[in-house]
């Protein structure tokens, strides 16, 4: 299949998920389940990933400052803007694919092998509305929350990382971190947050709901929606911070 | 009452379904039957919408379903239950939810309104106490029986099913073809049932089509297929020799050459 069809039906996919909802409370129902399943489900790896990227970060940029010129509190500006602007949405969301994105694959992928997708859509549900929708809106809704999330953690990771090494003191970091603080960083992180979770959701909906075969065949799926994804991150990444951070 | 008109559907240059037309009886339980590759499982769920034919189509109470929109189709689709191969449970949910959901998604009944229907019709498919089992915690003639219990909540005026046997032992399929045959009477259903249990066709099977190679080659009853002078037909019902020996001891029968199972063996010699 060549890469222009299978973008067609990429796109067929997301127009597909647009219709009337046989039943609001249902939908409203399944959002929320994968709400839960997604944002909850995902906040344990989020946590632990973004404390030990802003610890290492900050000790990593501490050992390489080691000029007189620069004041440490540098140390603090350097790990809240690249934990702003690049770990905490790019990073967390790249581990996210993998997380969610395998999930929402193989979810649907197996639904599609034992036909419960057929029995929705013989019962007269669109099945695309009412289980790939819900998945790239509770995405989209719990995945900048976690890349804020992560931000926090990330800097306070770092902070209690060099406090503990003994590299600078509480008040030098927190002094650092609002030197120069832009607000728009975190509009950009954000931006990336909801371009990402769009594509780690949608991509493995794709691939997922379009298997065909058996178990070995779902396997297959979820490792090349997780793959397209992380490559689709990078991507948008890329033409995000050419069209938006370019002065 | 369905009627399929000149259906055609083909997947990458191949044919699998040619020119096939059939009236589908109300009421009665009709059987698509046929080998494997026969092209049944296509021609039904082309039947149903889930497969879009090349050309042809196919009508329920005259109104023509292939070329419908999307919203008269869901309205159809409501009338339709269906039974899978492989049951098609949600795995997620419980039997009593699996059940539920139709309701919930298209009734506005409260909750124990739908929990009386729900336990109405495990009921009637003798699945008492289930309610809170997983699909997985069930054996495949249970998982058949929820299949089915969830295809007549919302009282559906067509039936289909889908190998209703396929990975049953023979006790338990006779089970699934008596409770198909009881819920086709007792609702008034239109049931379609794919199948090559030659058990079937001859307890349930009002009205028999025969697929070979994706044509219809033949149509009848369970009373007629059994001496039917079809080539194709008969190597495929009477692929085993004990069901030859009974076709011949129906023959001696029909002839008033044996009159009880006394002399069949003799005969048979």
């Amino acid at each position: 299949m060549t890469l222009f069809t299978e973008f067609g039906r990429y796109l067929l996919m997301i127009k597909g998920m647009f219709s009337r909802p046989e039943n609001h409370k249902m939908y409203w129902k399944e959002l929320m389940h994968q709400c839960s399943e997604i944002g909850i489900g995902s906040l344990g790896i989020v946590v632990i990933i973004s404390f030990f990227m802003g610890a290492v970060s900050a000790l990593q940029t501490a050992y390489q400052l080691v000029s007189d010129l620069i004041p440490k509190s540098t140390i603090a500006q350097i790990v809240r803007d690249t934990v702003i602007l690049e770990f905490a949405p790019t990073l967390v969301c790249i581990v996210l694919a993998g997380v969610v994105g395998s999930k929402i694959a193989s979810e649907l992928g197996n639904m599609r092998v034992s036909e419960q997708i057929d029995a929705l859509e013989i019962m007269g549900i669109n099945p695309k509305a009412y289980l790939i929708l819900p998945k790239i809106l509770a995405s989209m809704i719990t995945i900048p929350l976690l890349v804020v999330v992560s931000m926090g953690l990330g800097i306070w990771g770092g902070r209690l990382a060099v406090v503990l090494s003994n590299v600078m003191s509480n008040n030098e970091f927190d002094k650092g971190l609002l030197e120069s603080f832009l607000g728009y960083n975190v509009f950009f992180a954000l931006v990336k947050g909801y371009t990402f979770a769009f594509i780690i959701s949608s991509i493995p909906a794709f691939y997922g709901y379009h298997v065909q075969g058996g178990a070995l065949e779902i396997g297959r799926s979820s490792t090349k929606a997780v793959v397209v994804s992380c490559v689709a991150v990078l991507f948008a990444d890329y033409v995000l911070a050419a069209v938006l951070l370019n002065k | 009452m369905i009627e399929v008109k000149n259906i055609k559907k083909g997947f990458n240059d191949k044919v699998v379904i040619d020119d096939v037309s059939a009236k589908l009886e109300a009421g009665k339980c009709n059987l698509i039957i046929g080998t494997s590759g026969s092209g049944k499982t296509v021609l039904m769920k082309c039947m149903v919408g889930l497969f879009e034919p090349d050309s042809g189509q196919v009508l329920y109470q005259g109104e023509d379903f292939t070329h419908m929109h999307r919203d008269a189709k869901k309205d159809i689709r409501k009338q339709i239950g269906m039974l899978f191969q492989g049951s098609a449970l949600f795995d997620s949910k419980t039997v009593e939810q699996n059940v539920m959901f139709p309701l919930d998604m298209f009734t506005t009944s409260s909750y124990a309104e739908k929990l009386k229907r729900v336990n109405e019709v495990l009921d009637r498919v003798n699945l008492k106490d289930s309610n809170k089992k997983f699909p997985a915690e069930l054996s495949g003639g249970m998982k058949k029986r929820v299949g089915i219990a969830r295809a007549i909540v919302l009282n559906p005026k067509y039936l289909f099913c889908d190998e209703p046997n396929s990975g049953l032992d023979p006790l338990t399929s006779l089970v699934i073809d008596k409770l198909i045959k009881e819920i086709t009477l007792e609702y008034n259903i239109t049931t379609i049932v794919n199948t090559h249990d030659m058990n079937s066709v001859m307890e349930i099977g009002d009205h028999i089509i025969y697929m070979y190679k994706g044509l219809k080659e033949w149509e009848g009853s369970n009373k007629e297929i059994i001496f039917s002078k079809n080539e194709k037909l008969n190597e495929f019902i009477f692929a085993s020799e004990f069901l030859k020996d009974a076709k011949d001891m129906r023959m001696l029968e029909q002839a008033g050459k044996i009159d009880n199972d006394r002399n069949m063996d003799e005969l048979l010699k």
